[in-house]
């Protein structure tokens, strides 16, 4: 299992959803992937695009500005 | 939302596809100003996607839409909305993607009439043929009104229970979300795109005008441009000021990319100076955003220019009064 970090601070939604899609999209089933943004409308965005697509929302967190969305690539 | 449902009720498989140009306005871009705080922060396409229960693929478009913004093959709406000639553009990359994909038919939720310029009877068959979508684009919405595309001649969609919506009223429309169950629906096209909005549209013409008269952007450009007061005291230069503590949180993720400015003897706006600029225009920008802060009625406000490599300095300003700013120098 692979374990990946996305930057996407500074990236306004919906790109860091984008980012995030196109980085799951070179992920296998089960690896793990950290996106890290500072718009806080990925705490939203993130899990609905994840809801939508099969994947698994492991942790979030938030901490001085900083939005942390850690997932798993589901089939 | 209407149209795909209507089509899935057919039996149809149908997946979303969401094009970002970078002009998009959503919740997000609101709540960098944390306007409405009460409305929920949502991107629409993925939340219809979720109420439809569908796949979302949400693509990248914003260096293929300079093109389409910068030279509109049939010109610009009542600001820089270039929206036929996005729209051709739009459902183009659409087929594009249905292609590549395995994807049979594209639909859209056009209704006649509905926009003065992109939805209109005579724009319909502009839109199928210079897209080069043709007779694969099925508009479910008002398909009766217009002649049969393929799915339909194909016998994929029944004809008879496609939909015969024209006109600006969205009545029929809500009438339809509630005959299918749908309690919340996203709020209805116009307010979707900045370059509809004069203001900001404004911006963007003295973005190109200080580029002398290029029309380019790149993307940090034009999300700065949803952001702060922009005031242009010379050609040279401007100052984004934050209007409010979002907008300021937003602004300080370009501290390494523009010249900040922020009052250090008084509570005030973090600010960006955009352009080359001398000693004395700093000056001019200091009272510039002196003016905007806690110290604006101060003597003297004390106010720390901050370099992109992170060198700081201390200057010692007089706040401009309001009149001595002229209305000309707002963007």
């Amino acid at each position: 299992m692979i374990k990946e970090i996305l930057n996407a601070r500074r990236l306004l939604c919906p790109l860091p959803v984008i980012r995030t899609q196109d980085k799951v999209k070179l992920l296998a089933v089960g690896d793990q992937l950290e996106v890290v943004c500072t718009d806080p409308g990925v705490m939203q965005d993130i899990p609905a695009w994840c809801r939508i697509n099969g994947h698994t929302i492991l942790e979030t967190r938030s901490d001085d500005g900083e939005y942390t969305i850690i997932l798993q690539v589901g089939a | 939302m209407l149209a795909a449902k209507t089509v899935m009720d057919q039996g149809v498989h149908v997946e979303g596809i969401n094009f970002f140009t970078g002009f998009c306005v959503e919740g997000h871009t609101h709540a960098i100003r944390g306007q409405n705080k009460a409305k929920p922060k949502r991107n629409n396409a993925l939340w219809v996607a979720e109420q439809l229960g569908i796949k979302l693929h949400i693509v990248d478009v914003i260096e293929e839409y300079k093109k389409v913004l910068i030279n509109p093959k049939h010109g610009y709406g009542a600001h820089l909305n270039p929206c036929l000639d996005c729209k051709i553009f739009m459902v183009n990359k659409a087929k594009q993607w249905a292609t590549e994909n395995g994807f049979d038919f594209i639909i859209t939720g056009e209704v006649i009439g509905q926009r003065p310029m992109s939805q209109r009877k005579w724009t319909m068959p502009i839109i199928a043929e210079q897209s080069g979508a043709d007779d694969l684009l099925l508009r479910p919405l008002c398909a009766k009104y217009l002649p049969e595309t393929l799915p339909e001649r194909e016998g994929w969609v029944d004809r008879e229970k496609l939909h015969d919506i024209t006109g600006r009223s969205r009545k029929p429309q809500f009438a339809m979300a509630a005959a299918m169950g749908f309690e919340d629906f996203a709020q209805p096209a116009g307010g979707c795109c900045f370059l509809t909005d004069a203001s900001y549209s404004a911006k963007l013409v003295d973005l190109w005008k200080s580029h002398d008269g290029r029309k380019d952007y790149e993307l940090d450009d034009i999300m700065l441009l949803k952001v702060g007061r922009h005031i242009r005291p010379k050609q040279n230069f401007k100052v984004i000021i934050a209007r409010e503590e979002g907008e300021g949180r937003f602004m300080e993720g370009y501290k390494k990319d523009f010249i900040s400015l922020r009052a250090s003897s008084h509570t005030g706006p973090w600010s960006l100076i955009d352009g080359n600029v001398d000693a004395e225009d700093i000056y001019t920008a200091a009272r510039i955003v002196a003016r905007y802060g806690h110290g604006k009625d101060a003597e003297q406000v004390d106010m720390v220019i901050m370099q992109p490599d992170g060198s700081e300095r201390e200057i010692h300003v007089k706040p401009f009064t309001a009149d001595e700013i002229p209305q000309a120098w707002f963007i």
